[in-house]
């Protein structure tokens, strides 16, 4: 059976980019690539929700981080499985400086826009992963 | 002298799985930002997971909330194990079905008819901010 592509934000609450890296994966799994990609809760990994455990370690798995701190690639590593794939929505941001968010949750109008750049970065990954399967 | 106002952490659940873990952070930031934000910090659960210094400090030291949004209770797992005890633990799906509101029917955008969750929940935690402030 094909592997699916698991992608795991940070969703930091404290600043806007966890929301980016939420968003644009709820866009990859909703919309850009519904077939192949799946998410789960993060924090389920700290209780060893065997669900969730089992839909890491079975599946490749992408982390995608607000911050350098890689909380999301840290969280799936520390459950024991090692990422296929850990993107930095920062780097996204890096090449887009135009596209600062406004809010923390109400990204605005750039900040949408990050999203949709990154959901795009995010469904070339989940590509290049599977074509390597 | 440096005087400490005491503060209350907020740590939400984030679950990226579910429509309530989007609510447990609009409603977390509702009283961050307007109910209650002299009195209040939040705690970002990936970070304290992942080893944060600041966060598991904070959460030894000073009361600390909760927020899940279902009753697997990560992020208040999570607190006992890294931390301590929470001092108040809400699990968003038992709220809102005592106030007989629907949960969000989506993970990614909510809307206006989600306001009412969000009031419910934030008004919850507000209530228990000012509970634990007042017996110290």
């Amino acid at each position: 059976m094909d592997k699916k592509v698991v992608i795991m934000p940070c969703s930091g609450i404290g600043k806007a980019l966890g929301e980016v890296a939420r968003q644009a994966t709820y866009e990859v799994a909703e919309e850009l690539r519904p077939e192949d990609v799946a998410t789960a809760c993060l924090a389920r990994l700290m209780i060893d929700d065997p669900d969730t455990q089992a839909l890491v370690k079975e599946n490749l798995v992408i982390t995608i981080d607000g911050c350098t701190a890689d909380c999301a690639r840290h969280n799936v590593e520390s459950s024991g499985k090692q990422v296929d794939s850990a993107l930095r929505v920062i780097d996204t941001l890096k090449a887009h400086r135009d596209l600062k968010p406004q809010g923390v949750l109400e990204l605005g109008e750039p900040g949408l826009k990050l999203v949709h750049v990154l959901a795009e970065r995010l469904a070339e990954e989940v590509d290049c992963l599977k074509r390597k399967e | 002298m440096v005087s400490l106002t005491p503060k209350v952490g907020i740590i939400p659940c984030n679950g990226e799985g579910i429509c309530e873990g989007s609510l447990t952070r609009f409603a977390c930031r509702k009283v961050l930002d307007k109910l209650r934000p002299d009195k209040t910090v939040t705690i970002c659960l990936p970070l304290f997971i992942a080893g944060g210094k600041e966060e598991r400090g904070f959460a030894k030291n000073f009361p600390t909330i909760t927020v899940d949004g279902c009753d697997k209770r990560c992020a208040q797992i999570s607190t006992e194990k890294l931390s301590g005890k929470p001092r108040c633990s809400i699990v968003v799906s038992d709220l809102l079905q005592q106030h007989g509101i629907e949960p969000p029917k989506s993970r990614r955008k909510l809307t206006e008819e989600d306001q009412a969750a969000i009031d419910v929940v934030a008004e919850e935690i507000a209530k228990n901010v000012d509970e634990i402030l007042k017996n110290g």
